[in-house]
């Protein structure tokens, strides 16, 4: 990863960058706070390739990762952000909380409030849960995920990954593609890079595009050709089978061979478009090993800066106790 | 004073004896045992009646009992109120239909109709013994809650209920539509990640029903219309001479789905909020008749039910205390004439079941009404909310116009506390 200057305007560390309580999704965030938070990530990607890779900054405070939904990867990249920044780190997941006994998620973090945690990382399958929690505790929340509404850190992360390869964010054509409907990737990234200037379409079978416009400016094609046509960043999302099957689409192989991007399809794009997905990949359904494996993919990247986006989420939003 | 059975809308004098109304003394012949109430600047109307309440009595009396329920309804201005069968038990016999309009009758003030169900336990399988709820007094039936999705099992139930001369009153939702819907399906669903319960979904079974009815000529009664896609089927079948009535909830007259941003479970409901173009097109549709009357679909829900994620979160609006408060903004602002509110409230409701005489302050009628301030400004509270449960999403927010005195066979059943 290039840590080479960005042409966008760095946010002034000295003028005061409202930094909100909680990161519940991306629909709330201002330029500047959005430029802040990819600024401080900068600052914490070298720590991570140091000999010895952990710094002080939050020492002392907790972080609680409640999982209750699958997660591996975001799960971990939060575990190691704490941790790298000297946090005390607890995960909760599903299957080992009292969620799966009955309890209410509001009683579970009532409870957690008792322990005095600093900033409760929260995946949750339904949309609003962050909402919902922020709205009933005195700890700051991070939304890791909600259902189908939000994932703010992995916009952040996919900012922060185009930022450092083409310098900036506005101006830029990005194509997000595949299951838009069920994806809460694609409306945090749409909330994102619409607030940073940027032209975001969608590509998708129609079944799986939103019946109505989210966005009267995003518009959307039921083909990948009109959507990648001259784009600088496509974006492709994870198909999943049983949503195929509950949008009564016929097979992952005709999704492949219709809406999976190749080389072929990249050809539409801009030479050297970046090449994002925010994993885990099927590789040979929604993207052709070539194109995930090829010159022009930062999905690598997107791991990496993931790590450094959410030292910098948990820093702004532990540091912001103290005030 | 609002008559709207007789068109009045004037300046009047009412007296009251031995629970009926009477015409005017002479001069000189007023007994001195009269109690004499000076209501200048308020509105007297017939007692409020709604086809559609859910009292939870017997099985969750945890949210609402047939006590607290029908407290809530006298300070709302209803003197009849008919409740829905998805209690639990399910009200689809004559036991537990005997054992509610027994509670109710204890209670005393606002009287009570049950509504049994159409199939046996809400099951949609088997249909209920309609003619054992008919001799034990019930009038219409419904499985509110759910859908009978099933044409045969409908048709059925239309026919059989016609057997009767009962009122057929259905929940109009394509289920295969609606699976895990948790909102009006529009843009507001998507930026919000909920699943959306589409318009069609209602559309479909309206007019599948009324296809239905024009067969069997059946009393048929659609609950909650919510979709402007519905109203041409209402229409049409009410030109071509059907009995079919249709009913709005005050919520979806003054509310959209832009209410639920910030995922607000007090306005998470089914049928869902919709769109402002929906909600206009049902204030015009009441206003010039294709919709009949309004009902609350008082649906009480404790804080635990609503306290909690959106997807978990139950379905329901807690009603019958904040109706007319909610519907004179309105008749404020133009969108609904004050006499079409009071005869939705009354008059019409009274006409879409069978048997139930049409309310009304003429001479020798049951002194049923209701007295309104209706410019009085007040917020329902917790505290002072007589419902049970208090999942309204106007709790603690100002509303113009209330109910201050409701009269049920000439005894006051609700007088509001500052209006002694």
């Amino acid at each position: 990863m290039s840590t080479s200057p960005s042409k966008d305007t760095s946010s002034n560390p000295q003028a005061a960058v409202n930094i909100p309580r909680h990161l519940l999704g991306m629909e709330h965030l201002s330029k500047e706070q959005i430029l802040h938070h990819l600024d401080t990530a900068r600052t914490f990607v070298e720590v991570s390739r140091r000999p010895v890779r952990k710094v002080p900054a939050l020492k002392g405070k907790t972080v609680i990762n409640l999982f209750c939904e699958p997660s591996t990867r975001t799960r971990t990249s939060f575990e190691l952000a704490g941790k790298r920044l000297s946090a005390d780190v607890v995960n909760i997941s599903q299957a080992a909380s009292s969620l799966t006994k009955g309890e209410s998620l509001l009683d579970t973090c009532k409870t957690l409030e008792a322990l005095h945690p600093d900033v409760v990382v929260l995946r949750h399958p339904a949309s609003g849960a962050a909402d919902f929690v922020a709205s009933q505790v005195r700890f700051s929340v991070v939304n890791a995920g909600d259902g189908m509404h939000e994932h703010p850190t992995q916009a952040l992360l996919d900012a922060f990954t185009i930022r450092e390869r083409l310098g900036t964010l506005k101006g830029l054509k990005v194509a997000i593609c595949g299951d838009i409907l069920h994806s809460r990737v694609a409306r945090s990234n749409a909330w994102l890079l619409r607030t940073m200037g940027s032209e975001v379409c969608f590509a998708g079978p129609r079944p799986l595009l939103p019946p109505h416009p989210i966005w009267p400016d995003v518009p959307m094609y039921d083909r990948l050709e009109p959507a990648l046509e001259g784009a600088d960043v496509v974006m492709v999302l994870r198909i999943q089978r049983e949503r195929l099957k509950s949008a009564s689409l016929s097979s992952l192989e005709e999704y492949a061979r219709l809406f999976g991007l190749g080389p072929r399809q990249l050809l539409f794009a801009k030479p050297g478009a970046l090449i994002m997905h925010p994993g885990p990949i099927n590789r040979g359904v929604e993207i052709d090993p070539r194109v995930a494996d090829g010159p022009q993919s930062v999905i690598l990247d997107q791991v990496e800066a993931g790590l450094a986006t959410r030292m910098a989420t948990l820093y702004l939003l532990a540091g912001n106790h103290e005030s | 004073m609002i008559d709207p059975a007789r068109s009045v809308d004037r300046v009047q004098d009412l007296w009251i004896e031995h629970g009926r109304i009477l015409g005017a003394p002479q001069q000189g012949q007023v007994p001195e045992s009269a109690e004499i109430m000076d209501l200048t600047g308020h509105w007297i109307t017939p007692g409020f009646i709604d086809l559609h309440t859910h009292l939870r009595e017997p099985g969750q009396e945890y949210k609402e009992d047939i006590a607290s329920g029908l407290r809530a309804a006298a300070a709302g201005g209803f003197t009849t109120i008919c409740t829905m069968a998805n209690t639990r038990p399910v009200n689809d016999n004559k036991s537990i239909t005997l054992a509610m309009k027994e509670r109710a009758r204890e209670v005393g003030g606002t009287r009570m109709i049950p509504f049994g169900a159409i199939t046996r336990g809400l099951r949609g399988e088997e249909l209920a013994d309609m003619g054992e709820l008919r001799e034990a007094g019930v009038p219409a039936i419904s499985d509110d809650g759910r859908c009978v999705t099933d044409s045969a099992l409908m048709l059925r139930a239309l026919e059989y209920a016609s057997n009767f001369d009962m009122l057929v009153i259905q929940h109009c939702e394509d289920h295969c539509l609606t699976q895990g819907a948790q909102m009006h399906d529009g843009p507001t669903a998507h930026r919000l990640g909920l699943r959306g319960w589409p318009r069609e979904a209602e559309d479909i079974i309206v007019a599948r029903d009324i296809i239905l009815a024009g067969r069997t000529r059946s009393r048929y009664h659609v609950a909650h219309i919510s979709s402007k896609g519905s109203l041409p089927w209402i229409k049409e079948a009410k030109d071509r001479g059907l009995r079919v009535t249709a009913e709005v909830t005050p919520h979806h007259l003054a509310l959209t789905d832009a209410a639920v941003v910030g995922y607000n479970t007090f306005c998470k409901v089914n049928p869902p909020l919709r769109e402002e173009q929906d909600r206009a097109a049902l204030v015009q549709a009441l206003q010039d008749g294709t919709i009949d009357c309004i009902a609350t679909d008082h649906a009480p829900h404790s804080s635990m039910e609503k306290e909690c994620e959106f997807e978990q979160a139950s379905v329901g609006i807690n009603g019958l205390e904040t109706a007319l408060g909610t519907l004179l903004a309105l008749v404020r602002n133009g969108e609904l004439s004050a006499t079409r509110l009071v005869e939705a409230l009354t008059t019409s409701a009274a006409r879409c079941l069978p048997d139930l005489p049409a309310p009304s302050l003429a001479d020798g009628a049951p002194a049923d009404l209701t007295v309104i301030a209706p410019d009085l400004e007040w917020s329902p509270t917790k505290n002072t909310l007589r419902s049970r449960s208090h999942n309204t999403p106007w709790l603690d927010q100002r509303l113009r116009g209330v109910v201050t005195r409701t009269m049920v066979g000439g005894n006051w059943a609700h007088i509001r506390p500052d209006h002694d």
